[in-house]
């Protein structure tokens, strides 16, 4: 069956249906990661999104369920070049197709994903729909559609989780995080409670955490204002660590500003220079938002690592308190794991708080 | 850190000649190097002994020595130049073991001379087995069970300890010298013997077999701040047990998940750290497809053919920033040239698939052992880009020219199901079109991973085009199905042959349909940042990247992979066509397929299409660049072979026109002109059965020369002595038929030599006459050769150049030409016109200073003599004597025999440069690595037509010192002539009989000219395969026997009693 991917713009692609039958809005990305089309999948910071893979071929190793980075998959769509039927890993539980027809989301295949990407390079992230017919209605509803807060929802666990350690105890703040975080922590031998992110300081405090996570999710960090005051309340008493939009709150709880980037960098080869040593490690990204540069002047917040080649701010550390970000995904899954030490950085501060 | 100004003047060392193992590659990574180098000012001398190169080539270095490289000649530049440092690092295994050599001299101390690069412990640590495997333990890197075993003894407890089988690795030898598996203890013992002798180092690492796992390479990077990355990731299509230099790759990565690549990404940057190297690293994995668990296979600290390999496939230039990260750049300083908007540290991100497969001699050696094991066999590899497997696998395979257009074997079908499995179950070249009919008789895809470890995915994919097989032969051809084809990477032709109609119509009816592939650019990351790569692979999708790069532009055809007959030389030519034409003002665009050369590195061209060289695939690019025309005077036997073709389809074919090409290749015609101009030719005839060729050899007398005339390149070709071998070649060589006749020479015993031959189209000039040390009968690509000439009358040489400008104005040759003359009775015979670039072209342009290609393209381009300044006729001979001597790799394949004959058998060569003859030749056998021993035993078995001319030779060995010995009815001839030989018993007439005397030491030159190519069970056979797997210098011909003794006679230093 064919079906038609969309843009704002009015340009259309044809390719052919797999996974959900069903029509979808979104906003058009691409990532470049080469392997861990389950994990992107999987990862809340997609919300929203229809994915790109500029990867031809995805679905080679099927779909295993240890690989999920949470439960419920929001990303609005996927498109590949090709789909594979024929997985080749004996842990692959599924077939992609399958699994997406399970979890409502639709793809298309047989589709110029690299036309795709250049037209989202040139252009920027944009909406787009994907349809069976080129004159969906959906297709109408697309100039009103945004993003919004709501739908962001879906991402956030709204309970409390304890993943049990015997070590120091870490409430990590729920902006739609990925699993891997959790595991990371544990196996530091961290104990975690996962918390929604609007938690008051009040209620974190009786958990008795001895350091803060701040997780990574989808959105614009803007929208999340009401946990500013919490944020500057908790770096006060705790070590924080932020991670992806955990790191744009910390820095916008210590008065840095935000912004929209053009097609944002979601792939696993963003090299990053750690300022004090100079050295560069590759980091697994994924995001759409970015702090601003200058805005960090006046505030007490130093940066610490830069991507090399566009020198987006990738890591920050706050000079007075124990709470430092990273943009960029240290937990990575998928992705190099160049950086995970950053979770050993955290673990130290605890240790020696 | 910026780069290092306390450093001036830099010495590279390259990989020497082309040998199975360490090829062409060496030439790219080096040649980009030495630029590298040259562009952050540095002062750059080069050694290397092979001069195909385009590495030797004078603006490459500052200085440039094609010098051997052995420990004596590198100390003597060293001396003579003081650098600073040295890089080690580029120039294959031979480049690493020549920087171990001269530390342990000494030399590098005394002269206060750096490593750059990869420090020395590092090197150790890497190649010796054992320190690599005490480091991995270190590491906590897992590693198979293994042992280092310096005699056999060890390595048989061990095995009794591990069980068969076992795998056997000699250390410090690349390529898999003397290595293999051994599945019982008779295997065990020649094999560790064998390996054991192989090794400079005398060990041997046993090793538990693995086989079956998936085997992975990683290519990385590190510079001197710690800073790593993964340029690429590839995956073996044959399990672990097949060379990855003979296995078919795919990059990345396909069949593992993320967690399973970044374990092993995780691995091999642990490793680069811990080796500290500064540059690249190549690192070898095996994963269990059942547990996830890894090994390490092995590391080489350096640029290997897989970075080569990596660095076409990503984009990513390693040899180049590997040598700017010697001299102390860190990656974040080195701007990636591709993207311009990132930097050396950078992983590159594919968004298509890449294929290589290697590319076997096995279509000449058809009496060798095909099966593919730990020991790599392949000459060359080709590499395909393609937006996913179907596509990618299926243009690999029609750039192989194995005749063999598609997954299609005809042949097959005769054979049955069982036979067909059996056949899959060893590894061997052509599996895949086995692999390929299995799946077509519909066996369980599973059933033939159970049997080949070899990925369902895969075979699956494999799958896929198969399938639509039988869609295109049985169903209406419509613009659906034959996009659908297009997308599996179906060509034209076999749309055609499946669908009962030709590749013409095919074509015409995509153009049609406007169903034409489309071209997207290799930028590194997968579209991110805007590139202006000039690299580029066709597809059949929505968007091209690629136009009209100009209305001034010319394409240049490459060569294709390297195979035995058609190596390196012709990239060498092919490069120095793209500069010409560049030179002129115009855009070259070059198209190839072999990502083992310069030619397909994208900043020699003004654009780089990677893709097949076919009629089809080369239509298409015209179909974009609309080129001023297309040259094919390059590219060997692949491009010309196409010029017909691609006129028929209104390209213009730039040059000696199509018509005139036809009328030097085409038997027939050529007589016609031979007669008409009255040259000397050897009498001949063509026959298509027995009777005929009876008659024919019998009217120009035995010995005569045959060959089939409908394949390529001299294979198949012997000489014949009397009726009795021809009717066994008849029955058993060739399938003569009306449409297949076999050609019929009369065979001239005398000198060889030839000529390239420059023509604007109405003057001619010959740079120089190659003088052939093996008389006719060994073919020209495996003779020695001298220049200036050292044995040819004037008179001949007269005759010669006559001859040379009556055939290049008889074929209106404009640009470049070559002649083989056998000259026999002062009479200069004209055996064979190539109406194109030769093998010899890269060696006469150097030592003639005289560029033949560059010369040739401007001719071509329509500059004459004139405008060029350049003196038509003959060129002055050069002072300094220069020979080529070739080198071989049968050491690598079992099984064919060693005899030199009118069939090639050499994969690449060296020179020797002198002040005279002698010493040329001294430093052209030095430099292929036959180092001659002062004395010793000299071991003679000769056929009776030799004996004559053998004693004199036997009496000359025995003057500068060596005792002859030599096999019954040899040492019986000498013996009665007054050379005292000792004779050595037949092969199994006693314990110790010729071949323990071969194994044993006792033997340290053995000349053999017994037997022929195809017997097998002969004892010239046997005693040749012997010395070859003993390391023993062995010769086939008496002038190569002669041209020793010239050297030995030389050395030979008297001593006499007062
Ligand atoms: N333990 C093993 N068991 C089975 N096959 C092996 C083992 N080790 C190596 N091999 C195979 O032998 C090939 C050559 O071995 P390698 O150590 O890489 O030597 P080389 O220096 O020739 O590349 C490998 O590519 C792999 O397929
Ligand atoms: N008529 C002949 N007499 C003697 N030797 C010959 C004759 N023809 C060819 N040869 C030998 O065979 C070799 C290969 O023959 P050639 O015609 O040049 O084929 P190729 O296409 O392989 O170069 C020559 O280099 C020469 O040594
Ligand atoms: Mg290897
Ligand atoms: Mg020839």
């Amino acid at each position: 069956m064919n079906r038609f991917l969309i843009l704002a713009d009015g340009t259309v692609f044809k390719g052919k249906a797999f996974g959900a039958d069903t029509e979808t809005i979104g906003e058009l990305v691409f990532t470049t990661g080469m392997s861990g089309y389950q994990e992107t999948i999987t990862d809340q910071s997609y919300n929203g999104q229809i994915i790109n893979f500029t990867a031809p071929m995805i679905g080679n190793y099927g779909i295993a369920k240890k690989f999920n980075e949470s439960e419920k998959p929001t990303a609005k769509g996927v498109l590949a070049r090709e789909i594979t039927e024929v997985v080749g890993n004996y842990q692959s539980e599924q077939t992609l197709d399958a699994y997406l027809k399970e979890e409502g989301i639709p793809g298309i295949y047989d589709i110029d994903t690299r036309a795709i990407t250049l037209k989202i390079r040139n252009a920027g992230d944009m909406k787009a729909v994907i349809v069976n017919s080129p004159d969906a209605d959906l297709v109408k509803q697309m100039p009103e559609w945004n993003l919004d807060k709501e739908q962001l929802k879906d991402s956030f666990r709204y309970k409390v989780e304890v993943f049990e350690a015997i070590g120091k105890h870490v409430v990590l703040l729920d902006f739609g995080f990925k699993q891997s975080i959790v595991r990371h922590l544990n196996t530091r031998g961290l104990k975690v409670t996962c918390v929604p992110g609007n938690y008051s300081f009040e209620q974190i405090k009786e958990l008795r955490p001895e350091g803060i996570l701040l997780s990574n999710g989808p959105g614009n960090p803007q929208d999340h204002e009401d946990v500013l005051e919490t944020i500057r309340e908790l770096q006060k008493n705790y070590p924080v660590f932020g991670i992806c939009m955990g790191h744009q709150l910390l820095s916008l709880a210590n008065g840095a500003d935000t912004f929209k980037m053009k097609f944002g960098h979601r792939g696993f080869n963003h090299p990053v220079r750690h300022l004090d040593t100079g050295k560069i490690y590759f980091t697994s990204q994924n995001h759409g938002y970015a702090v601003r540069k200058e805005s960090l002047e006046n505030t007490d917040l130093e940066i610490t690592q830069i991507e090399i080649n566009d020198e987006t701010v990738e890591g920050v550390q706050h000079k007075k308190y124990q709470s430092f970000s990273v943009q960029y995904h240290p937990d990575a899954t998928p992705g190099p794991h160049d950086s995970d030490f950053m979770f050993d950085h955290f673990l130290e501060l605890l240790i020696n708080k | 850190m910026p780069k290092r100004t306390d450093i001036k003047k830099i010495m590279v060392i390259g990989s020497g000649p082309i040998i199975i193992g360490q090829a062409a590659e060496f030439d790219y990574s080096g040649t980009q190097a030495c630029l590298a180098l040259r562009e952050e000012g540095y002062e750059v001398v080069l050694i290397n002994s092979n001069p195909a190169t385009i590495m030797t080539d004078k603006h490459i270095a500052d200085k440039v020595y094609i010098e051997p490289i052995t420990l004596d000649f590198v100390k003597r530049v060293l001396v003579k130049e003081h650098p600073d440092a040295i890089i080690p690092t580029l120039g294959g295994q031979t480049g690493l073991n020549m920087a171990v050599e001269l530390d342990a001299s000494g030399i590098l101390n005394q002269l206060d001379i750096e490593i750059l690069g990869t420090r020395l412990e590092s090197i150790n640590q890497a190649e010796d087995r054992e320190e690599f495997k005490k480091l991995m333990a270190k590491l906590g890197e897992p590693t198979p069970a293994s042992l280092t075993a310096h005699t056999y003894k060890e390595a048989e407890d061990f095995t009794q300890e591990v069980g068969f089988p076992v795998i056997i690795r000699p250390a410090f030898t690349m390529g898999g010298t003397g290595g293999g598996i051994a599945h019982n203890i008779e295997e065990l013992n020649t094999i560790v013997k064998r390996g054991l002798k192989a090794s400079p180092a005398t060990e041997v690492l046993i090793e538990q077999s693995i086989f079956g796992y998936k085997e992975i390479e990683f290519e990385v990077m590190r510079d001197a701040n710690d800073s790593t990355l993964a340029v690429c990731n590839m995956e073996n299509f044959d399990p672990v047990g097949v060379h990855t230099g003979d296995s078919i790759v795919f990059s990345p990565i396909q069949t593992l998940t993320d967690a399973e690549v970044q374990m092993m990404r995780d691995a091999s940057l642990r490793i680069i750290r811990a080796l500290k190297i500064e540059g690249g690293c190549n690192v070898q994995l095996a994963i269990d497809t059942k547990t996830s668990n890894y090994v390490v296979i092995e590391v080489n600290p350096r640029v290997s053919r897989s970075s080569a390999l990596a660095s076409k496939a990503t984009g990513y230039p390693i040899a180049k920033f590997a040598a700017k990260i010697a001299v102390g750049m860190d990656m974040d300083e080195i701007k990636n040239s591709i993207t311009n908007k990132t930097y050396a540290q950078f992983e590159p991100a594919l968004d298509y698939v890449v294929c290589k497969i290697p590319r076997w001699p096995f279509d000449k050696f058809s009496k060798a052992d095909r099966t593919i094991g730990t020991q790599m066999k392949a000459t060359g590899e080709v590499m395909a880009l393609g937006r996913n497997i179907e596509e990618s696998i299926q243009k690999a395979v029609r750039s192989l020219e194995i005749e063999q257009d598609d997954l299609l074997m005809d042949v097959l079908k005769e054979r049955n199901i069982e036979e067909l499995k059996a056949y899959v179950t060893v590894p061997k070249d052509d599996r895949l079109f086995y692999l390929a009919e299995l799946i077509r008789r519909e066996v369980q895809l599973e059933e033939i991973q159970e049997l080949t470890k070899i990925n369902v995915f895969y075979l699956a994919k494999m799958r896929n085009i198969i399938e639509f097989e039988n869609v295109l032969r049985t169903e209406t051809l419509n613009a659906d199905i034959v996009l659908k084809a297009k997308k599996l990477g179906y060509s034209d032709k076999t749309i055609g042959n499946l669908s009962g109609q030709s590749e013409a119509t095919i074509r015409q009816f995509r153009k049609q349909e406007e169903l034409t592939p489309i071209y997207k650019i290799v930028d590194t990351c997968a579209g991110e940042f805007e590139a202006e790569t000039p690299y580029f692979y066709s597809t059949y999708e929505t968007e091209n990247e690629s136009k009209q790069e100009s209305d001034k532009s010319i394409i240049i055809l490459g060569s294709g992979p390297i195979r035995i007959g058609q190596g390196i030389e012709f990239d060498y030519s092919t490069v120095h066509s793209i500069k010409a034409i560049q030179e002129l003002g115009y855009k070259a665009i070059v198209v190839n397929n072999n990502p083992e050369t310069v030619s397909t590195d994208f900043s020699v061209a003004d654009k780089l299409y990677f893709e097949p060289l076919t009629l089809e695939d080369v239509l298409n690019i015209c179909d974009v660049e609309k080129p001023m025309g297309v040259i094919v005077q390059f590219g060997g036997q692949t491009s010309i072979n196409l010029a017909e073709d691609l006129e028929k389809n209104g390209v213009n074919i730039l040059g000696t026109t199509v018509e005139d090409i036809n009328r030097a290749e085409d038997r027939d015609s050529f007589d016609k002109i031979i007669k008409k101009l009255k040259i000397p030719q050897p009498q001949g005839g063509t026959a298509t059965s027995f009777e005929e060729a009876k008659k024919i050899a019998a009217k120009i007398g035995y010995p005569v020369l045959i060959r089939p005339s409908y394949v390529l390149g001299g294979r198949a070709m012997e000489i014949l002595k009397h009726e009795g071998e021809l009717e066994q070649y008849m029955t058993e060589a060739v399938h003569v038929s009306r449409n297949r006749p076999v050609l019929i020479d009369q065979y001239l015993t005398g000198r060889e030599c030839e000529v390239d031959a420059l023509s604007d189209g109405t003057d001619v000039l010959i740079p120089g006459i190659m003088d052939h040390i093996e008389r006719s009968g060994v073919h020209s690509g495996d003779s020695m050769a001298v220049y200036p000439s050292q044995n040819i009358s004037d008179n001949v040489k007269e005759q010669i150049i006559v001859t040379t400008n009556l055939l290049a104005k008889e074929l209106n040759c404009v640009g470049i030409m070559n002649i083989q003359f056998v000259i026999f009775d002062d009479k200069a015979y004209v055996i064979e016109v190539n109406p194109r670039s030769s093998r010899t072209v890269p060696f006469l342009s150097k030592v003639t200073g005289i560029y033949m290609a560059r010369i040739a393209t401007k001719l071509i381009m329509g500059e004459n003599f004139d405008t060029l300044g350049l003196t038509p006729g003959i060129a002055p001979e050069s002072k300094l004597v220069h020979v080529k001597n070739p080198t071989f790799s049968f050491s690598k394949l079992n099984e064919v025999d060693s005899v030199l004959g009118p069939e090639m058998k050499s994969t690449g060569e060296v020179m020797g440069t002198g002040i005279d003859y002698t010493e040329a030749l001294y430093k052209a056998f030095e430099a292929s690595k036959q180092p001659i021993e002062d004395s010793g035993n000299v071991l003679i078995t000769v056929n009776d037509a030799d004996k004559e001319e053998a004693l004199e030779l036997a009496r000359r060995f025995k003057e500068v010192g060596y005792r002859v010995l030599g096999t019954r009815g040899t040492a019986e001839y000498f013996n009665n002539r007054g050379v005292k030989t000792r004779a050595v018993p037949k092969v199994g007439q006693t314990e110790e009989d010729i071949i323990y005397y071969i194994t044993h030491n006792k033997v340290q030159i053995l000349v053999n000219t017994m037997g022929n190519n195809r017997d097998h069970t002969s004892d010239g056979y046997i005693i040749r395969q012997n010395a070859i797997q003993s390391s023993v210098p062995l010769y086939t011909s008496l002038d190569t026997a002669d041209a020793i003794l010239r050297v030995l006679e030389r050395r030979f230093i008297s001593v006499n009693p007062i």
